[in-house]
């Protein structure tokens, strides 16, 4: 177990920056999961993490140690790469023994971990195979299984399971989470599937552009994201944003939207003047069907998708989804009645950043 | 028959042949006749004797004329067959020959000198392979060393050769560093400089060395070859540089990443240009002809050429030794054809 | 039986490999250290300095001295050691009544190569890339046997020089197969390679029966990535079999071709070892080129000229250089 502290970490390759000063802390056994859309960054940071790229600015430590100038083998960490990076002239035997080697432990030793890990990741039975002849899930657990039997400080995986098929990827996210309980290991993972960030971590970390957006745990950053970036990137299906401007900024604001009235929020309007242009989002789950005398919507149905347990209903003007458990039917064109709830509007000014909620004692 | 007739014409799934495939036919016959047909012809001749080599015509096949043993005489006695006269019909063995009467023998019955005119016989020809042309070899002729020469220079060079041009490679393959495009330039840049037009300033250098007469000297200058460089650097390159990354990861030096992961996984380049060095190595001519003057530093090539240019050359022995020079040649091209041929069709290197 | 052979050669190749790795274990420790001291980033030159040793040694520094040499007379092999001539070399080779005519030359002989090397090439190269053309057109068919006959046409390309043409004298001697045929034929004997224009024109067969298959096969590589469809496209169009190969194969070709011709001129006018072997240069100069003029002038005279020599073989380089442009041009287009 380990801490992991990046300050105001910078990357630049010839002239462009692709990191700008990214400050984190990870705390000792935590998940950390960076995501976001791909070009972010997120995978240089790993890299810079382990050792591969250097740093341009700023410090990386480990357990209080700054590592900048520590070549990649003497961190003490441990990656499983995007494309597994299996050796794949040797066996799965030789692909966990191969570190162990290197650093020139016993025989005996090496294979007692080889051995061990491999009895832990259900290996036995392929431990003279070669990588080419196994499958992607098997792949995927002798890339872990050669970053186990280092014991590492920390874990770093680089969108381990993206190679996967949909069903395998639900499993190995599972695998991985065990492990993790298990050794309770630090894990930096890195993915751009908000899912994967969503069901793993302790901690997420958004990135865009090579810059944090929010740092949190999932749910907060579900139910409070930083950002109009951070709200679309987290939840699926997808946050809702309607385009509008402020018609009451003193106390909870209120926004008026075009061609479908005010809708009233609890966000706080501080600092705020009025007429300023807003985004108001709300989470197509969040949105409930009739009307409640205000808040309400009504649209045209444009599409409606069932999926048994739950229905999505897409409307065009505007471009709006709505989620509801159960089964709704739905006919193309029907007008169907919206609410949108207060407590679930989120607010975003024009910078894209969330307004604050209002706490609820000053509520009127 | 018919069905083979109709194998044969089988083409483009039409039924009749046409022209282009009689001629096309006709092309390969001869082609099979002109490339492999010296070929096999040497390999023939290689097996006859002496004897048999200054005949003309040549006969295809080595034959010897038959030599029986009579006893009372010390040699085999050589056998004719009687085409006129008394024996007509019999073979007898020629005990010795007087002007235009031959002294004969009747091998059953040894003890009766017969007479025959010598334009009454012809000789009984066996079929002899001389393998003697082959045996002698290793004792008259120090084939033994020229071949070790060979061997050795061949073997190591090779070995040399893998080995610094797969670091080059590795180096210009696996690393980002500021100048590695000017170097890769620069060793392509040496095709222009053929050793042919480096001859003098070369004997130079390995004279200053003490290179002459050693066979270093044939070694040393042909093991940095930039299309070695350039074949494994291109096939390095298909090489995931996250196998890089994860060796280094898992503790390994950058000389372990080179043996241990880009070596092994550059296999098949390093096949196709070991099977080149060899093939050059072993045929180089001009340069180990300036640098090895002693005859005991000769390579094969270099033996077989200083035996063809004497003035009584044993056409025997350098027929024998110019197949067993062919030979590790052939063997390699037998059983590595395939990597050989899609080695050029792919690099465009000889 | 098959089973205790690969067991055998499966123990050869481990013992092989672990001697290799051997090899490599002991040049760890060095390596390593050469990492610490000299930090990642250096490392690719520790790499590269075998390679660029020998060739700064073998190759760029040779063209230096070379330069020397030719600048430079006397019969010393040492640099310091010989007086400095100016363009003494070049105007000795060039000092001539008549450049048309070789023999009214100082150094006839270095005429006489660069005439016949100027006839060879032309000769050979052109009949090269016809040959070579045909043939593999022929081999791109669909025909019994294709793979057995590409392994003949190409086979000679691996025999040494020396073996090719020690195989073609055996054959061309005056009481060789080829006069017995004529013989048997009722034709006349000729004495081939005593005789200057035979001698030459053998030299020009010789050395395409030793090269062709060479070209073939690339040329070969180039049909056989022409995509079938075209082809079928001209069968649906029914154009003839000469239209096809006019409009289709040879443009389709034309970066291939190119490749032949640049790499087949830059090795025919470096022919030196199979004719040496053959004719020796002779009968006269008649099958003299460039190379044995330079090696000659170097190596195998009483008086060794290295001075005349160098100045011949930068000559030669310059006639190279250009070529390799070309070749290096060519190539690109190819992978374009």
């Amino acid at each position: 177990m380990a801490t992991l502290q990046l300050r105001s970490v910078v990357k630049r390759f010839h002239e462009t920056t692709v990191i700008h000063g990214v400050d984190l802390e990870a705390r000792e056994g935590e998940f950390v999961v960076f995501v976001g859309p791909s070009g972010c960054g997120k995978s240089t940071l790993l890299r810079m993490i382990c050792g591969l790229e250097e740093v341009s600015a700023g410090d990386i430590l480990i357990d209080g140690v700054r590592v900048n100038d520590v070549p990649a083998a003497r961190r003490g960490l441990a990656m499983v790469f995007q494309s597994y990076a299996l050796y794949p002239h040797m066996t799965v035997y030789q692909n966990l023994s191969f570190g162990l080697e290197n650093l020139r432990l016993p025989r005996a030793e090496i294979d007692a971990k080889v051995r061990e890990a491999a009895r832990m990741l259900r290996l036995e039975q392929l431990l003279d195979r070669r990588p080419t002849a196994l499958s992607g899930g098997q792949r995927q657990r002798v890339a872990i299984g050669r970053a186990i039997v280092r014991e590492p400080r920390i874990f770093l995986f680089d969108e381990p399971l993206s190679n996967l098929d949909a069903e395998l990827r639900v499993q190995m996210r599972a695998e991985i989470a065990q492990l993790h309980d298990r050794l309770g290991t630090n894990m930096i993972y890195v993915t751009h599937d908000q899912v994967e960030a969503m069901t793993m971590a302790d901690k997420i970390v958004v990135l865009r552009a090579g810059r944090v957006e929010q740092v949190g745990a999932p749910l907060e950053l579900y139910n409070a994201p930083a950002n109009q970036f951070v709200a679309g990137f987290i939840g699926s299906p997808r946050m809702n944003f309607l385009e509008g401007r402020v018609t009451a900024a003193d106390g909870a604001v209120a926004v008026a939207l075009e061609g479908i009235g005010t809708i009233r929020t609890e966000a706080s309007g501080e600092g705020l003047t009025e007429d300023a242009p807003v985004t108001l989002g709300i989470r197509p789950e969040h949105v409930a069907l009739g009307h409640c005398g205000s808040n309400d919507a009504t649209f045209a149905v444009a599409q409606s998708e069932q999926l048994g347990n739950a229905t999505t209903l897409f409307f065009a003007a505007p471009n709006f989804a709505v989620q509801v458990a159960g089964q709704v039917p739905a006919r193309r064109g029907e007008a169907m009645k919206l609410n949108l709830p207060p407590e679930r509007c989120h607010v975003f000014d024009a910078a894209g950043k969330a307004l604050p909620r209002r706490s609820r004692g000053s509520a009127s | 028959m018919r069905r083979l007739l109709a194998m044969l014409a089988a083409r483009r799934g039409r039924g009749r042949l046409h022209w282009t495939d009689w001629a096309s036919y006709l092309h390969l016959l001869l082609g099979l006749l002109v490339m492999f047909g010296p070929v096999l012809w040497l390999v023939l001749s290689s097996f006859k004797s002496e004897a048999g080599l200054i005949e003309f015509p040549p006969r295809l096949l080595p034959y010897e004329q038959a030599r029986v043993s009579v006893q009372g005489y010390p040699q085999p006695l050589p056998v004719f067959r009687i085409t006129a006269g008394d024996f007509k019909g019999r073979e007898l063995a020629e005990v010795r020959r007087i002007g235009l009467q031959a002294q004969m023998l009747d091998p059953a019955s040894p003890g009766e000198i017969l007479r025959v005119p010598a334009q009454d016989r012809e000789r009984v020809m066996r079929l002899h392979f001389a393998l003697e042309n082959y045996t002698d070899l290793a004792g008259r002729f120090s084939f033994g060393t020229y071949l070790w020469n060979s061997v050795f220079i061949t073997v190591t060079a090779t070995l040399i050769t893998l080995l610094i041009n797969s670091m080059a490679a590795f180096a210009l393959s696996k690393y980002r560093f500021s100048g590695r495009d000017a170097i890769f330039v620069t060793i392509l840049a040496t095709l222009m400089i053929p050793p042919t037009i480096i001859l003098v300033p070369n004997f130079f250098i390995a004279s200053t060395l003490g290179l002459v007469n050693s066979p270093w000297g044939v070694i040393w200058p042909g093991v940095a070859t930039p299309t070695g460089v350039f074949l494994l650097r291109q096939y390095m390159l298909t090489i995931p540089d996250e196998l890089i990354d994860a060796a280094r990861m898992d503790n390994a030096s950058e000389w372990r990443i080179y043996w241990r992961i880009v070596l092994p996984l550059s296999a098949p380049a390093l096949a196709v240009l070991a099977i080149f060095s060899v093939m050059w190595r072993w045929n180089e001519f001009l340069w180990p002809m300036i640098v090895l003057n002693k005859s005991e530093t000769f390579t094969l090539q270099l033996a077989l050429n200083s035996f063809q240019g004497e003035l009584t050359t044993s056409w025997n022995y350098l027929l024998a030794m110019t197949v067993l020079t062919l030979l590790p040649v052939t063997a390699i091209f037998v059983l590595l054809q395939r990597y050989i041929t899609q080695g050029i069709a792919s690099a465009g290197v000889k | 039986m098959s089973d205790a052979v690969a067991g055998r050669s499966g123990a050869l190749a481990r013992i092989g490999a672990s001697l290799i790795g051997l090899v490599f274990n002991l040049a760890e420790r060095p390596m390593a250290l050469a990492q610490r001291v000299l930090g990642a980033p250096r490392l690719p030159w520790v790499f590269l300095t075998p390679n660029l040793v020998v060739f700064g040694i073998f190759t760029f520094l040779p063209i230096a001295i070379d330069v020397y040499y030719s600048l430079t007379g006397g019969a010393q092999l040492l640099p310091a050691d010989r007086p400095f001539v100016g363009a003494q070399n070049f105007r000795e080779l060039f000092e001539c009544e008549s450049y048309l005519d070789p023999t009214s030359c100082k150094r006839d002989l270095f005429w006489f190569g660069i005439y016949n090397t100027a006839e060879f090439v032309v000769l050979q190269v052109g009949l090269m890339v016809v040959f070579s053309l045909i043939t593999a057109l022929v081999l791109n068919r669909k025909i019994i046997g294709r793979s057995f006959f590409r392994a003949v046409f190409f086979y000679p390309v691996l025999l040494s020089p020396v073996v090719v043409a020690l195989i073609w004298k055996w054959i061309l001697q005056r009481q060789g197969l080829l006069n017995a045929a004529l013989d048997g034929a009722g034709l006349s004997t000729v004495n081939w390679l005593l005789d200057a224009h035979w001698a030459f024109g053998w030299t020009v067969f010789v050395s395409i029966w030793a090269h062709m298959g060479f070209y073939t096969l690339i040329l070969l590589a180039g049909l056989q990535a022409i995509p079938r469809d075209v082809y079928e496209a001209a069968e649906m169009d029914s154009a003839s079999p000469w239209r096809v190969f006019r409009r289709i194969t040879l443009p389709l070709l034309a970066p291939n071709l190119a490749v032949v011709v640049v790499l087949a001129l830059i090795r025919a006018v470096q022919i030196f070892d199979e004719v040496y072997v053959l004719t020796g240069g002779g009968p006269g100069s008649a099958t003299t080129f460039m190379v044995q003029y330079v090696f000659q002038t170097a190596f195998s005279q009483q008086v060794r000229q290295y001075g005349l020599a160098a100045a011949a073989s930068l000559l030669l380089a310059s006639v190279l250089f250009g070529l390799t442009l070309l070749q290096l041009r060519s190539m690109r287009s190819k992978d374009r």
